[in-house]
């Protein structure tokens, strides 16, 4: 699936008006560092990280090596277990077909799972246009949701706000979807997780229908893993009688004994905690537990084609635990919405443009969304190699535009490579630039025009020295003494 | 020993007091150094910005400069980043075969100043005198791409006179990342205005960093943040000696 314009401003004027977000500023700064610091901890606890992590790595790229076996693998495995397995190439028809297992029970409500892949293809609003309405059940997607807001965070789609706006948005909005929040509500943290305690209770016992996706994929056993905090996702997974689940073909692992070191991996890097406070493990129907009718929408949606590129296909790996999020100094600057797509963040920089193509200016622009610090790749626990995946998608990106702007970029390039290519042109360029060296002086150089003003509107620029490293040498060291 | 001097683009051109500094040190620890004249340009704007085509020439007359060198000496973890790490993928996608056995015999021998001090010649204290209060910014690429750990700090606090104060949070980027400087401002100076806030927090008078980009950057904002506080290479301050007072 390539060439969807994704209809956002490119990363650049996203991020340009949410730098001057004091308010935004502050919630990410404090939300960021909390988290950065108590991953730090967790995962320092660990002699053995390094080896868990190359673990990780290992067995996601050797899954995604034979996906189509363990896929095969998976779908055997979920229909003798009772379940039936569907194949969505797109976002379209995962759509269509969840809609349709929707019409199929009779029910026009759904409560949901937090999931990744359904907000990848627009599912509620999708949903919403068939008349059916699916309620949001993660503490911060809810908000969200009732919001009529967008994520910002893969784990933490709501860390863009603060209590206080939690709590307006709560006595403003719970009213029209079920359960009001009590009129006295403050913003203390137990008194908003109970008043959505409240509000989600009754969707709970109403539902008979979840959706999900899932955190991995067991291909020996056909089971589900989803992990979670509240609790909430497991009501969802065993109180409605019809279970949906929407999962990327990427989340396959090959055995039950492959999730020992991601239950390790996954909660340490995404949440900080050791182990996380719930892990439901779904493997087909069970009489008289849990849902009798359950269906797994295997997602593909760009996936393939990702999995075809060498370099790309390891952010195939990622398993959503949203650490490099954390530690991305641009993500913490610029928030998750400029990044214009539900993977925000490093990971979003290199999953999105391969997901959806660089055609349009708003993925293209998000491979140079990072000043490859490697940050991100230094917490990444299946070690993708974030910053190379970057620069590998901008050689892709240099390729495939042919903008206006993206030809001028390029013949500028060309231009100082071929300066590059010889010491000798490098030296003419050299002595011109240090004639305007001499104009200037050695003060730095004050606003200049654009483009030079993108520099120059905040910071000073250096006056080209006077006289080169090269001229200097030449002067004081070879006696050929070059004195222009 | 001999050395050969790789000034870089930006120390060539905009910096070469940096340049000058790092050929001072290496002669006072006894090192022949030579310059050699073909040298241009590691090729890291090109490649990082996604031009590796483009970046083929710079390759290129790097290793042709370079080859026969047992020790290639820069003042910038961040080119010698992209000689240990990106130069191989710039040459194996020009498809030129020759090239790449040129990259692979030549990266191996490239060190950052610091990298070569430590481990190559193994000394920390190299006879220098720096009177004065300053700051250390452990730049991304020669922290994370280079891992030269502590190198750099354990140079600096060799040196006589010196005060160093911790950075705080001074292993987050600052903000420059090459054309990221340019392709997004407002988060640049952002990461830069964040930095040279914890910068004058410390009350140093010098912010010195392995890598004359970052030293750019920051430099920027500061002058125009007319705060007083300068700008240091690390070679600059292990230059000075006590007799040059
Ligand atoms: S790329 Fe790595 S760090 Fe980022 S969300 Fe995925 S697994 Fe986590």
């Amino acid at each position: 699936m390539s060439g969807v314009d994704l209809g956002m401003p490119t990363f650049p004027d996203a991020a340009h008006r949410a730098v001057r977000d004091a308010q935004l500023r502050h919630n990410l700064g404090r939300a960021t560092s909390t988290i950065r610091n108590k991953r730090a901890a967790v995962v320092d606890e660990l002699d053995d990280w390094e080896q868990l992590r190359a673990s990780g790595a290992a067995i996601k790229a050797h899954t995604l090596s034979r996906l189509d076996t363990y896929l095969e693998r998976f779908e055997s495995a979920v229909t003798a277990a009772g379940g039936t397995v569907h194949w969505a190439r797109d976002a379209a028809e995962a759509n269509r077909i969840v809609t349709e297992l929707v019409r199929e029970t009779g029910e026009t409500e759904a409560v949901k799972v937090k999931s990744m892949a359904t907000q990848e293809i627009g599912l509620n609003e999708a949903l919403a246009s068939a008349g059916i309405s699916a309620w949001e059940t993660d503490l911060a997607e809810l908000i969200v949701q009732l919001d009529e807001d967008r994520p910002s965070h893969i784990l933490v789609p709501a860390i863009h706000r603060n209590r206080s706006e939690i709590r307006e948005i709560f006595r403003r909005e719970m009213s029209g979807s079920g359960a009001p929040a009590p009129a006295d509500l403050t913003d203390d943290p137990v008194q908003l997780a109970e008043a959505a305690r409240h509000h989600l209770r009754e969707k709970f016992l109403r539902a008979n229908v979840a959706i999900s996706g899932a955190n991995f994929a067991v291909a020996e056993t056909g089971s589900l893993v989803v992990v979670e905090s509240e609790g909430n996702g497991r009501m969802c997974l065993t109180m409605p009688d019809n279970l949906i689940s929407v999962v990327g073909i990427e989340k396959l692992v090959p055995s039950w004994r492959d999730l020992e070191v991601f239950l390790q991996l996954l909660p340490r890097s995404s949440t900080g905690e050791r182990m996380n406070p719930y892990t439901s493990v779904l493997s087909g129907v069970t009489e008289e537990d849990g849902p009798s009718n359950f269906h797994v929408v295997l997602l593909d949606n760009g996936r393939s084609e990702a999995l075809a590129d060498e370099v790309g296909s390891q952010a195939l790996r990622c398993i959503r635990c949203s650490a490099c999020l954390n530690v991305c100094p641009v993500y913490e600057r610029a928030g998750g919405h400029a990044y214009g797509s539900v993977y925000p963040g490093p990971i979003g920089a290199v999953l999105t443009p391969q997901l959806y193509g660089v055609e349009s200016e708003d993925t293209a622009s998000l491979p140079y969304a990072s000043t490859l610090c490697g940050a991100c790749y230094d917490v990444c626990p299946v070690a993708i190699e974030i910053p190379e995946l970057l620069v590998h998608l901008r050689h892709r990106t240099t390729r495939e535009r042919k903008g206006w702007f993206d030809r001028l970029t390029g013949t500028a390039m060309r231009g100082l490579g071929w300066v590059f290519g010889d010491s000798k042109r490098l030296g003419r360029a050299q002595r011109i630039a240090s004639l305007g060296g001499r104009l200037f002086g050695r003060r730095g150089i004050g606003r200049l025009p654009w483009p030079m003003s993108r520099w120059t509107d905040a910071r000073d620029a250096p006056a080209p020295a006077s006289e080169s490293f090269r001229q200097w040498w030449e002067r004081n060291r070879t006696g050929s003494g070059d004195e222009r | 020993m001999r050395v050969a001097l790789f000034a870089t683009c930006l120390g060539d051109t905009l910096f070469p007091g940096a340049v000058r500094a790092t050929l001072r040190v290496l002669e006072r620890l006894g090192c022949t150094v030579d310059f050699p004249p073909g040298q241009t340009c590691c090729g890291q704007m090109h490649t990082n910005t996604g031009y590796h085509e483009q970046a083929v020439p710079a390759v290129r007359s790097f290793v042709t400069a370079f080859e026969g060198y047992d020790h290639v000496v820069a003042p910038s973890g961040s080119c010698v980043g992209s000689i240990r790490h990106q130069h191989d993928i710039v040459a194996e996608r020009s498809g030129d075969r020759k090239l790449s056995e040129a990259v692979d015999r030549v990266s191996p021998h490239v060190y950052e100043l610091s990298e070569f001090l430590v481990d190559v010649l193994g000394v920390t204290d190299v006879g220098s005198y720096f009177p004065h209060r300053v700051t250390y910014h452990p730049t991304c690429h020669s922290l994370r791409m280079l891992r030269v750990g502590d190198k750099p700090r354990r140079l600096l606090s060799e040196v006589r006179g010196i005060r160093l104060l911790e950075l705080p949070e001074a292993e987050q980027c600052c903000g420059f990342g090459g054309t990221f400087a340019l392709k997004n401002p407002d988060v640049s100076v952002a990461m830069g205005a964040d930095k040279t806030r914890h910068v004058r927090e410390t009350g140093a008078e010098v912010l010195c960093a392995s890598d004359s980009s970052c030293l750019m950057h920051l430099g920027g904002l500061l002058d125009r943040q007319r705060e007083g506080i300068r700008t240091m290479h690390l070679a600059e301050i292990l230059a000075g000696t006590e007799e040059d007072r």
